[in-house]
C-alpha cells in the first residue's frame, strides 16, 4: 500500500515537471496561433490575450492568402523536405548497413570521415557550394536546395543509423544469404523495417532544420518561382515598417505541415520502442 | 549426397588466426559435431563451410564439389542458428518457404513442402502465425522446418538448443536424433555442452584454438582420449587431474574419470576430507579435498549418506586411469 501511494506521488510529481515544461514550450507557439487571427491593434495593445469578437480579424490570413504566391511557396517548402528527407533516409541507411554489416580496408576512416560533417557547419562552405551550383547551372531551382540538404543531413544519420544497423541480428542477415536474397533485399525486407524507429528519429531531426532554414534557400534559389515558405515569409518583414497580421499567419501556416509529418514520425517512434519493450 | 571435406582449411581476421589447417572428412549421412570451449573457432567453421565467412586459404568440398567461392544459397545447405533468426515480418509459412521461392520453386510445390515439413514438426496448426507469437522452442521447430524444406545436401546447426530452457533441450534434442534418422542427412552441429555433443553424435571432432585436437565416435573419445584436453573436456563432471609423482604414477598427471574412483572410510588409497556433497538421487557427487591433488570429484551411484568434513580413503580404478606428460599428450605406459 504504502509503495504504491509513493508510487502515485512521485508519478503526480513527474506528471507535474512534464506538464510544465510542455506549457513552457508550446506557450510562444500559442501566442503565435493567438495573435495570428487578431488585429493589429490588439496585437500591440493586448498581446496575452485571446481573441475575442471585437479584435477577431483575419487580416493576416487573407494578406498572406491573396499574396498569391503563397501556395507556391508552400509546395517548393514541401518538395524541398521530403525530397531530402527521401535521399537523406535512403543514402543514409545504405552507408550506414555498409559501414556495420561488411569489413573493408579503411571501414573506421570511412565512418569517421562520413561522421564529420556532424562537426563542420555546411555553412561554412557556402561561397564554395554557390560557386558549384552556379557553375552547374543550378541557381534558382529546388534541385540545388536538395542537394545541399542531403549532404546536411548525411553524417548525422549516417552516425545515428550505422550504430542501429549493428545491432540488426547477424545470424537474421546470414539466414537470408543462405536462402537466396540478394543484400539489396536483404537491406530493404529485413534491415531496414527492424531500424525504423531509428529512422523515425533521424527523420525528425533532419525534417526541422530544413523546413525552417533561411539561409540557402536565400543564397541559391531566391527567385519568385522557388521560394520556400521561410524566404516567402520574408516578405512581410520590411525594414521600417513590418506586417505583423501576415507574419504570424503565415508561421500558424507554416506550422501545420511540420506538426504532421512529426506525427506521422513519432507514431513509427513509439511504436518502435514499445514493440521492443513489451515484445 | 552430403559429403563434406575440408583440407587444409584456413581463417585469419587480420594477423589473427582463428582456424589453423582443419583437414576433416564427414560421410553421407553422418551426423558429425564440433565441439569446444568458446572461442575455439567451432562456430566460424561452421561459417565457413556454409559460405558466411571467406575460407584464407584451403579447400571445402560439397560433394566432391569445390565451394570455396560459392555463395552460400548455392552451396545446397540449410543452417539453424542460435538466435532462430526467423524474418519479423513474414508468418511460419512464408519464413519456412522464402528459400524456395527464391530459387524460383512453383507455389505448389512449396506449400507441399512446407506442408511435409510442418508435418514432421508437429507445426500444422501455427502456418499463419508470425515469430513473435510464438515461444522458443516453436520458434527453434519453424528454424529447422525452414531448413528441411529446402532439401539441402547438409544441414547445419548453430548451437540451436542453447537458447532453450534445459526441459526443453532435452526435447528438442531427442527430435533432432529423431529427424536425422528419418531424413537420412549430413548433419554439421556446433556446441559448446559435451553432454549434446554425446548424445547426438556419430562422430565427434574436439576444437581447440582453431585446431582439431581429437576427431572419433563418443565412446572413443571417452574411453581413449588423446589428450588432457579432450580428457578433460569430455564427460561429465569432468575428469580428475590427479598429481602423479606424488601416487608414483608416470607423467605429470594422472586422469580419472569421477564414475572411476570408489570411497572406503580407512584403508589403503588417498586420504582425503568431504568439502562438499550433493545429492541427486540416483547419483551421488562427492568433492574431496585431498592433499596435493586438490578438490577431487567423486561420482557414487545411488544413495550415499557422506556429510562434509568426513574423513575418508578414494581409491581410483588404475586399469581405467590415464596418464599425460608435461604438455598435456597422453602417455601409454606398458603396464597401463
Amino acid at each position: 500500500m504504502t509503495s504504491a501511494r509513493a508510487n502515485m506521488g512521485r508519478s503526480a510529481a513527474a506528471h507535474a515537471i512534464l506538464i510544465a515544461y510542455t506549457v513552457l514550450a508550446l506557450y510562444p507557439v500559442f501566442l503565435i496561433l493567438i495573435n495570428s487571427v487578431k488585429g493589429r491593434r490588439a496585437i500591440f495593445n493586448d498581446p496575452l490575450s485571446l481573441p475575442t469578437a471585437e479584435t477577431f480579424d483575419p487580416i493576416g490570413f487573407q494578406t498572406v492568402l491573396e499574396q498569391g504566391n503563397f501556395l507556391l511557396y508552400f509546395q517548393n517548402s514541401l518538395i524541398v523536405t521530403v525530397a531530402s528527407l527521401f535521399f537523406v533516409l535512403l543514402f543514409g541507411a545504405m552507408a550506414a548497413f555498409a559501414l556495420a554489416e561488411y569489413r573493408f580496408r579503411g571501414n573506421l576512416l570511412m565512418a569517421l570521415y562520413l561522421a564529420l560533417g556532424i562537426m563542420i557547419p555546411i555553412r561554412l562552405g557556402t561561397v564554395a557550394i554557390l560557386e558549384i551550383m552556379v557553375a552547374a547551372g543550378l541557381v534558382n531551382t529546388l534541385t540545388s536546395l536538395v542537394l545541399v540538404y542531403t549532404a546536411q543531413g548525411l553524417p548525422l544519420a549516417v552516425f545515428i543509423l550505422s550504430e542501429f544497423m549493428r545491432q540488426v541480428s547477424d545470424d537474421l542477415k546470414n539466414a537470408a544469404r543462405i536462402d537466396g536474397l540478394s543484400e539489396y533485399r536483404i537491406f530493404f525486407t529485413i534491415a531496414l523495417p527492424l531500424v525504423r524507429p531509428a529512422m523515425a528519429t533521424v527523420a525528425v531531426f533532419t525534417m526541422i532544420p530544413i523546413w525552417n532554414d533561411l539561409w540557402f534557400p536565400l543564397i541559391l534559389a531566391p527567385g519568385e518561382a522557388t521560394k520556400t515558405l521561410t524566404l516567402g515569409s520574408q516578405i512581410f518583414l520590411g525594414q521600417y515598417v513590418t506586417d505583423w497580421n501576415a507574419v504570424l499567419a503565415a508561421l500558424s501556416l507554416a506550422i501545420f505541415p511540420v506538426v504532421v509529418l512529426y506525427l506521422i514520425f513519432s507514431r513509427q517512434l513509439i511504436r518502435g520502442i514499445t514493440k521492443g519493450a513489451v515484445k | 549426397m552430403g559429403h563434406l571435406t575440408l583440407h587444409n582449411a584456413c581463417k585469419s581476421f587480420g594477423t589473427v588466426d582463428v582456424i589453423r589447417d582443419v583437414t576433416l572428412e564427414v560421410q553421407d549421412g553422418e551426423f558429425c559435431v564440433f565441439v569446444g570451449p568458446s572461442g575455439c573457432g567451432k562456430s566460424t567453421l561452421l561459417r565457413m563451410i556454409a559460405g558466411l565467412e571467406d575460407i584464407t586459404s584451403g579447400d571445402i568440398r560439397i560433394d566432391g564439389q569445390l565451394v570455396n567461392t560459392t555463395p552460400p544459397s548455392q552451396r545446397e545447405i540449410a543452417m539453424v542458428f542460435q538466435s532462430y533468426a526467423l524474418y519479423p515480418h513474414l508468418n511460419v509459412r512464408d519464413n519456412m518457404g522464402l528459400g524456395l521461392k527464391q530459387a524460383g520453386q512453383p507455389k505448389a510445390q512449396i506449400a507441399e513442402s512446407v506442408d511435409r515439413a510442418a508435418g514432421m514438426l508437429d507445426l500444422g496448426s501455427y502456418l499463419t502465425r508470425r515469430p513473435g507469437e510464438l515461444s522458443g522452442g516453436q520458434r527453434q521447430r519453424v528454424a529447422i522446418g525452414r531448413a528441411i524444406v529446402r532439401k539441402p545436401k547438409l544441414f547445419l546447426f548453430d548451437e540451436p538448443l542453447s537458447n532453450l530452457d534445459a526441459a526443453l533441450r532435452v526435447q528438442t534434442r531427442i527430435e533432432i536424433a529423431n529427424l536425422h534418422r528419418e531424413l537420412g542427412a549430413t548433419m554439421v552441429y556446433v556446441t559448446h555442452d559435451q553432454v549434446e555433443a554425446m548424445t547426438l553424435a556419430d562422430r565427434i571432432v574436439v576444437l581447440r584454438d582453431g585446431r582439431i585436437e581429437q576427431v572419433g565416435a563418443p565412446m572413443e573419445l571417452y574411453n581413449n582420449p588423446a589428450n588432457e584436453f579432450v580428457a578433460g573436456f569430455i564427460g561429465s563432471p569432468k575428469m580428475n587431474f590427479l598429481d602423479a609423482p606424488a601416487l608414483g604414477a608416470v607423467g605429470k598427471s594422472m586422469g580419472v574419470r569421477p564414475e572411476h574412483i570408489t570411497l572406503a572410510d580407512s584403508g589403503a588409497g588417498i586420504d582425503g576430507r568431504v568439502s562438499h556433497v550433493e545429492h541427486l538421487g540416483g547419483e551421488t557427487l562427492v568433492y574431496v579435498n585431498a592433499d596435493p591433488h586438490g578438490l577431487v570429484t567423486v561420482r557414487l551411484f545411488g544413495e550415499h549418506a557422506y556429510a562434509v568434513n568426513d574423513s575418508l580413503v578414494m581409491r581410483p580404478d588404475m586399469a581405467r586411469a590415464f596418464h599425460f606428460d608435461d604438455t598435456g599428450q597422453r602417455l601409454h605406459p606398458a603396464s597401463a
